[in-house]
């Protein structure tokens, strides 16, 4: 943490390094465990146990095992994409609107309703999964994509509804006049030129959203006991192997690269936008 | 009927249009609680009838009876505040205290660990002018691990004869019970979870402009000093949002004990473990019954956070602020609440499992 410091002038070679350096100690914080993970997944099943850095007989055994087996893995990542997929659109279709609303519109007690919507966003999951569970157990929705999917808009919602408003607020409020002066109606006016000006914010919104809903796991485990509705999340940590081995760790590790990859990947393309919306509002 | 109505109101209106030109947020109110109404309509749903209905579920005691599916049928009886009281008696009560306790300890230790080496790595990558893109990039690897498949690998890396039993040449049972499954839990939480404060204590270094640093140096401050006595109060906004989120997202933690360690491991369960075995095991009264404490548990330290450290926050941004101080106390209540939740609430609860 030294090194942070600014340092005193005479130190000229410490102050152009010691940043560098520690730049790399935090990337290999955030990466090495994570380096681990996909490394014993290319590694052959009977290699399970070795510790060596570089898998010596580099080997897709585990990704062969995790999509052949018993495991519905397949199935688990399907059924992970349609309700993340699912919360993501449906978060975004109600919560643009309220976005748009609470950043445009002046109306009393428009601060507590803010306040509220993210108030909701900080209840502990199992306090709604316990009497929704419940409820969903009377309607026969266990087992089904809605019990999954409405309890996740939970957390789903309040997060775009904060995302966007911050986003809406930027843009300046002469761009609705200028189209209602042209002859829009509001409606319009938000057709047709705040969504296409939106589209960088509400796309942020969604790739958080998504990875959020992608993430979640007690909901998923709670309202499901069935595996071929089980989300992916769900079915890694219930592995059991194709071998019948105690702890799959191979195939384990390789199901968690197939299912973090696609985020990692997101997440380098899209991180400047992705920063952008998590700090939103966070500093002016 | 309708066809006339329109026509009818018509000159009623006219004459309370405003000469100057409309603007778009006039007499919103209507048009704001139509739209508002889906989202509140939906949270309404999700949020708070749960919450209602978790209240009056942790009055009941339900049956023993089971269906095919190992799901309770009916028969709930009325205990009043048994189920609470239960809480506290006996063998549920050692077990309640231990989660409760563990609850705790994770919150405290993890959120201070993580907040340390959060900021740590914001000054770092404030400093460093090469390299920032890929710091960034990989900075946002943990988060955007799953918190299951995270888990998972820290369980991988602390396996009897895995890779961190090698490197620190011991032979620790990691996952098991004990102190050193408490540790992996901390271990793994804090990486996920550190690397988040970071970017967001950065975004806030981004703000203070450099002539405060300069102005520092002139009056010849002293490193320790410039970082205590400028970066920190500076970036405290940010700080204590992240760690107010970071705190009620410990406070909830349920997949990494869960899948990391396991279910019915006294030295990592947690309030929310205890609460989901309950449910789990059909006992819904007494399950409902922790979810609340857990509930008000949470409620409790949010308040107090941001009434103890928040109310600072306040004082600094009102300093700051030309003529916040005429509004007084509501100013500062209208910011408490806005300037914590304002910041970064989306951020955080991206940021852990639930």
């Amino acid at each position: 943490m030294a090194a942070v410091a600014p340092q005193p002038a005479e130190a000229g070679p410490l102050r152009r390094w010691a940043p560098l350096a520690g730049v790399a100690v935090i990337v290999i914080y955030c990466l090495a465990p994570f380096y681990w993970m996909a490394v014993s997944a290319f590694r052959r099943p009977s290699d399970q146990f070795s510790n060596k850095i570089i898998p010596a007989p580099f080997s897709i055994q585990n990704f062969k095992d995790v999509f052949a087996g018993s495991n519905g893995f397949g199935r688990g990542l399907l059924n992970s994409l349609i309700v993340a997929g699912t919360v993501t659109i449906l978060t975004l279709i109600i919560g643009m609107v309220a976005a748009y609303t609470l950043a445009r519109l002046d109306f009393k007690l428009k601060n507590v309703v803010l306040a509220i919507i993210i108030t909701t966003s900080m209840f502990p999951g199992i306090s709604l999964v316990i009497p929704l569970l419940k409820l969903f157990i009377d309607i026969k929705w266990i087992n089904t994509y809605q019990a999954m999917i409405v309890p996740s808009l939970s957390f789903a919602l309040p997060l775009a509804v904060w995302n966007l408003t911050s986003f809406f607020r930027q843009m300046p409020q002469e761009l609705e006049q200028a189209a209602m002066v042209d002859g829009c109606t509001p409606a319009q006016a938000f057709r047709k030129v705040i969504i296409p000006l939106a589209a960088p914010g509400v796309f942020t919104t969604a790739i958080i959203t998504f990875i959020a809903a992608w993430n979640e796991f007690l909901i998923a485990l709670s309202m499901t006991n069935k595996k071929s509705i089980q989300t992916a999340n769900v079915i890694i940590s219930q592995f059991t192997g194709t071998t019948g081995r105690d702890q799959p760790f191979g195939s384990q590790m390789a199901a968690g690269v197939v299912v973090t990859i696609p985020l990692v990947i997101a997440v380098l393309l899209f991180q400047r936008r992705i920063v952008a919306g998590l700090t939103a509002g966070g500093v002016k | 009927m309708t066809a006339t109505a329109p026509v009818a109101e018509r000159p009623a209106k006219e004459p309370k249009q405003p000469k100057r030109p409309q603007r778009f947020n006039e007499g919103t109110g209507r048009l704001a609680a139509l739209l508002l109404s889906p989202t509140l309509l939906v949270l309404g749903l999700v949020v708070l009838f749960p919450i209602i209905s978790a209240l009056r579920e942790s009055l009941f005691t339900s049956g023993t009876t089971l269906d095919s599916n190992g799901f309770i049928v009916k028969g709930s009886t009325f205990v009043g505040l048994d189920n609470y009281l239960d809480i506290f008696k006996g063998d549920t009560g050692r077990r309640f205290w231990n989660a409760f306790y563990n609850t705790t300890f994770f919150t405290v230790v993890c959120v201070v660990l993580e907040t340390v080496l959060g900021v740590a790595m914001a000054l770092i990558m404030h400093k460093a002018f090469k390299g920032r893109g890929i710091v960034r990039a990989s900075i946002l690897v943990p988060w955007a691990i799953p918190t299951v498949v995270s888990a998972l690998l820290w369980k991988w890396i602390f396996q009897a004869d895995g890779i961190a039993n090698q490197l620190i040449g011991t032979q620790v049972l990691w996952s098991t019970e004990g102190w050193q499954s408490k540790m992996s839990v901390i271990i793994a939480d804090t990486w996920k979870t550190a690397p988040f404060i970071g970017l967001l204590v950065l975004a806030g270094l981004q703000t203070i402009p450099a002539e405060v640093y300069e102005a520092a140096k002139v009056d010849g401050a002293s490193v320790w000093k410039t970082f205590t006595r400028i970066t920190l109060p500076l970036v405290k906004p940010a700080l204590l949002v992240a760690v107010l989120f970071r705190i009620l997202d410990t406070l909830r933690i349920f997949d990494l004990p869960f899948v990391l360690v396991g279910p019915h491991k006294d030295s990592v369960e947690t309030l929310s473990m205890l609460a989901y075995d309950e449910a789990f095991n059909t006992r819904y009264g007494p399950a409902a019954a922790y979810a609340t404490v857990l509930f008000v548990y949470v409620a409790v330290v949010a308040y107090a956070f941001v009434k103890i450290l928040g109310a600072d926050v306040i004082g600094e941004a009102r300093a700051k602020k030309p003529g916040g101080g005429a509004g007084g106390k509501r100013w500062r209540k209208k910011n408490a609440a806005k300037g914590t939740s304002d910041a970064a609430v989306g951020a955080v609860t991206v940021g852990g499992g639930r």
